[in-house]
């Protein structure tokens, strides 16, 4: 089963790295760029949101703080364009992570829901910043990233392939959370966090390990995606439909599993950047996204992949079950089996 | 030789005196348990000798270090593994991720393997075969019945190995063949070693199980010593039947 | 550095002005947590559709704005109570958080909608208005009457919800189910009912806020991420659910930004209350008057 699963994960990446170079044209692989990093963004906040439960709206501003720091980083020390800036990605990623220490400590003190509205506000004070501290971000005006030297379609394909390592690189880090033992302590604080304290699990270090380590990822993001767009401006670094984008992404692609969010955000970017080129619709993204965003809260919360999975498995079963209605006694419920189970040793 | 030692507790929640000066002794080894009419502070007790809140006042004591003012992580740490009245498990984790929580060793390098690796996995899985719920290790903890529940939440204790293990209620709720099942649990790991503190409303059930009784009756202790002591007591008598 | 005192009294009238503002907005915000356990995040959205309808029934049926809120405070309970049915009701496990996701996407999709019809143009109520226009003098500095006014029909509609609280059968109802929602029920209060009344109270009285908002600056459809963003913390600051502390806490964090605003800079204002808010935070994480954590187990 899970020889299938990384056999088809192979299949997947082979096709990724190849997929350039059987569609060249522009369009496809800006497209193709998109998805990739808003993938990887629904990926890292899915560490947090869906493995420990605290669902941060402010995450983007990492996002921002990547991009801002890849800029500043160029100006400063005079960085040209070219394949050189993207080693300063790492840095870029540990310069938000350091931010997001003394954030999560401020933001994780406090209850669930006291904690998203926090994060909110941490969203808000860093664009606030970023309009204000005229010095360091030249406020509305915005700054020039380095413009890297490569023309026409070739322009799309270094960045590319830097947003599908990031993508590979957050997805093993999710997905190696997920099986090991600090992920299963995550998983125990998203169920009830005072028992997960009462059986000797740190559970602060454990949610503030896990609100930095999506900092790390968006902030490479950030710098990615800023590198690309050439500038950078307050109002789009630290951006609230981004929050929203991650979380939309998550809840419909399965919060909490490894696969989800990244299905999820491939196939929403892929899907909005292939309509914003082809319909060129502008203000429409707000209620688009929202809407869609809606329904699937109020519809699938599970998520639109679960769903139609369990509907599936249900479907299957119940084929099963009329192939098999010949030997009733096979489906005992849980509880009679526990029973059984617990007078019989 | 006195293995937890609580001296003088008091707590009030507002105007209430939920504890009033109570004292509470277990001793190395043995099976303890705490009874008391409803609202006679045993769960307040409990909560405060496991870090679930701060005494007003008063002392208590482990092996003798002073553990009121520690967090439940600590108190853990320690050794002393507690159940709740109402069962708390991680209804989203299987049964024996569950388990494995209870039996997860501390560290960098403990938590960054998989969660199955070391020896831990397999201490999880004697626990979980010791209450009976191997056949049950890959189910979701939220669909199990409300007596699995006690017995998952048991095993997840247990699999720390806990010198001192804190049970609220363990045969409430259940049936009869199952609190059968649990006491012939406690007695087998007490001949092991393991000390036990229950609280219960179940009568028989501490009378049976229990080498001593201490007795709460609003917030204080009226009685205590051995259960055929106990029983006699007028001062118990009055406050089970004078309400 | 040299501060002016007629310039700091002034601002802090002005801050206790707004403050009142504020507290109208920020009421109806705790109250639908205090209710509901729900956290309207498109509260600060629904302000500025409020301030919108206001600047719309002024445009086309020359209404003074004060009169207009006859018309939108009345449209903007019933679309509040439309909200709590659609969106908020449906909602069942893990209520709270799940509220915020979907207020969330409520307010991006007023903002759109706003954006579609008045354009994403910065507009400002009662332009002609002499109460806009003119100012008095108060200690040293002159306040635009607008403020004073605000500040009135603050001061009028939060006691009318004080005596709906506490005077009604709805009040009473109202405060049985924020003090414990499954025993009201079991007394036979429509805990359902309440919940949308409520939700529609709580949107009115945004309309209200909206419009005395959209007279004293200028607004887009965009300027509900910094208003939500205040509320927010006016209402952690002043203890979830708890009315009393959102007024507090609303007038308390107007006067710290305006006098930060005289003595630096507006931008600063702003800053500084979050960072004094993530101050409390740390020593206090349940806000001013809000209740301790509900004891464990």
């Amino acid at each position: 089963m899970t020889a299938i699963k990384l056999a088809l994960l192979g299949l997947l990446l082979a096709v990724a790295i190849v997929f350039p170079h059987l569609f060249g044209n522009a369009t496809v692989t800006l497209v193709a760029f998109f998805a990739l990093l808003y993938a990887t963004m629904a990926s890292a906040w899915n560490i947090l949101a869906g493995y420990t439960g605290y669902y941060s709206l402010g995450h983007a501003a990492f996002f921002g703080i990547g991009g801002y720091a890849m800029a500043i980083l160029c100006q400063d020390y005079t960085i040209q364009g070219g394949y050189g800036a993207f080693y300063l990605l790492p840095v870029c990623g540990l310069i938000a992570a350091a931010f997001a220490v003394p954030l999560g400590i401020i933001t994780l003190r406090t209850r669930r829901h006291v904690f998203v509205v926090l994060t909110i506000a941490m969203l808000f004070i860093g664009q606030l910043l970023a309009f204000n501290l005229l010095g360091l971000t030249s406020g509305s005006n915005g700054m020039i990233l380095p413009l890297p030297p490569w023309i026409g379609a070739a322009y799309n394909i270094p960045f590319y392939y830097t947003a599908l390592a990031l993508l590979v690189l957050t997805m093993s880090t999710s997905f190696w959370i997920r099986r090991s033992r600090f992920g299963l302590s995550l998983m125990a604080i998203r169920d009830d966090e005072d028992r997960a304290a009462g059986l000797g699990i740190n559970t602060w270090l454990h949610k503030l390990i896990a609100f930095v380590v999506p900092a790390f990822f968006l902030g490479m993001v950030g710098a990615t995606y800023f590198y690309f767009q050439g500038q950078i401006e307050p109002q789009f670094a630290f951006n609230p439909l981004d929050d929203l984008a991650m979380a939309l992404m998550s809840f419909s692609g399965g919060l909490g599993t490894v696969l989800g969010p990244v299905l999820g955000g491939l196939l929403i970017e892929g899907a909005q950047q292939y309509f914003a080129l082809t319909s060129g619709v502008g203000g429409n993204y707000l209620i688009l996204y929202g809407a869609l965003f809606l329904a699937v809260i109020l519809l699938m919360p599970r998520g639109i992949i679960p769903t139609i999975a369990a509907i599936w498995s249900s479907y299957r079963e119940k084929r099963n079950d009329q192939q098999a209605s010949a030997s009733p006694g096979e489906a005992s419920n849980s509880e009679a089996l526990g029973v059984a189970e617990g007078t019989s040793r | 030789m006195s293995m937890l030692v609580v001296q003088q507790a008091a707590k009030r929640f507002g105007g209430i005196a939920a504890l009033d000066g109570c004292d509470l002794e277990v001793r190395e080894g043995e099976i303890a348990g705490l009874i008391g009419p409803n609202g006679s502070g045993k769960t307040t007790l409990f909560n405060m000798m496991t870090g679930y809140g701060r005494l007003d006042s008063g002392t208590v004591t482990f092996r003798d270090s002073a553990i009121s003012r520690s967090s439940p992580r600590k108190v853990f740490g320690l050794g002393i593994g507690r159940t709740f009245q109402l069962t708390r498990i991680f209804p989203r984790l299987t049964v024996l991720e569950n388990v494995h929580i209870g039996a997860r060793r501390r560290g960098l390098i403990a938590s960054v393997r998989h969660w199955k690796a070391g020896r831990e996995h397999q201490r999880a899985l004697e626990s979980l075969d010791f209450v009976g719920l191997t056949r049950l290790r890959d189910a979701r903890a939220g669909s199990l019945s409300y007596g699995q529940r006690k017995l998952l939440e048991f095993a997840s204790v247990l699999a720390a190995q806990p010198s001192l293990i804190l049970l609220d209620e363990p045969a409430g709720g259940v049936n009869p063949t199952m609190i059968e099942l649990m006491a012939a649990k406690i007695r087998q790991l007490n001949q092991n070693g393991t000390t036990f503190l229950v609280v219960e409303h179940n009568m028989s059930f501490v009378m049976d199980l229990c080498h001593r009784v201490t007795v709460l009756h609003r917030g204080k202790t009226i009685s205590h010593g051995e259960p055929t002591f106990v029983r006699r007591d007028p001062a118990v008598l009055e406050a089970y039947l004078g309400d | 550095m040299l501060l002016n005192w007629d310039l700091i009294s002034g601002a802090v009238v002005l801050g206790i002005f707004t403050g009142g503002i504020y507290a109208l907005m920020a009421s109806g915000l705790t109250l639908t947590f205090g209710v509901m356990d729900v956290i309207n995040v498109a509260q600060g959205a629904l302000v500025i559709l409020g301030a919108y309808l206001s600047y719309a029934v002024e445009q086309h049926l020359h209404i003074d704005i004060f009169l207009s809120l006859l018309i939108t405070m009345p449209a903007m309970f019933l679309i509040g109570m439309l909200l709590e049915v659609a969106f908020i009701r449906p909602l069942k496990h893990e209520r709270t958080v799940f509220s915020i996701l979907v207020t969330f996407a409520i307010a991006l999709v007023i903002e759109g909608i706003l954006g579609k019809i008045f354009t994403t143009n910065f507009v400002q109520l009662g332009a002609n208005a002499w109460y806009v226009n003119q100012s008095f003098k108060i200690g040293g500095t002159y306040v635009g009457y607008i403020y004073l006014f605000g500040f009135v029909l603050a001061a009028v509609l939060l006691a009318g919800l004080y005596l709906l609280l506490y005077r009604t059968r709805f009040g009473f109802a109202l405060r049985a189910t924020v003090e414990n929602r499954t025993a009201a029920q079991l007394i036979g209060i429509d805990v359902e009912r309440v919940s949308a009344i409520t939700f529609g109270i709580g949107v009115s009285l945004a309309a209200a806020g909206g419009m005395a908002f959209g007279a004293t600056q200028t607004f887009d459809p965009g300027s509900h991420y910094d208003l939500i963003s205040r509320l927010l913390a006016i209402i952690i600051l002043g203890g979830m659910g708890s009315l009393a502390g959102a007024m507090i806490a609303s007038i308390f964090m107007l006067v710290v930004f305006n006098v930060t605003s005289v003595v630096y800079s507006p931008t600063w204002g702003t800053v500084v209350f979050f960072v004094l808010l993530s101050v409390v935070l740390l020593v206090r994480p349940q806000g001013f008057l809000g209740r301790a954590e509900a004891r464990r187990q």
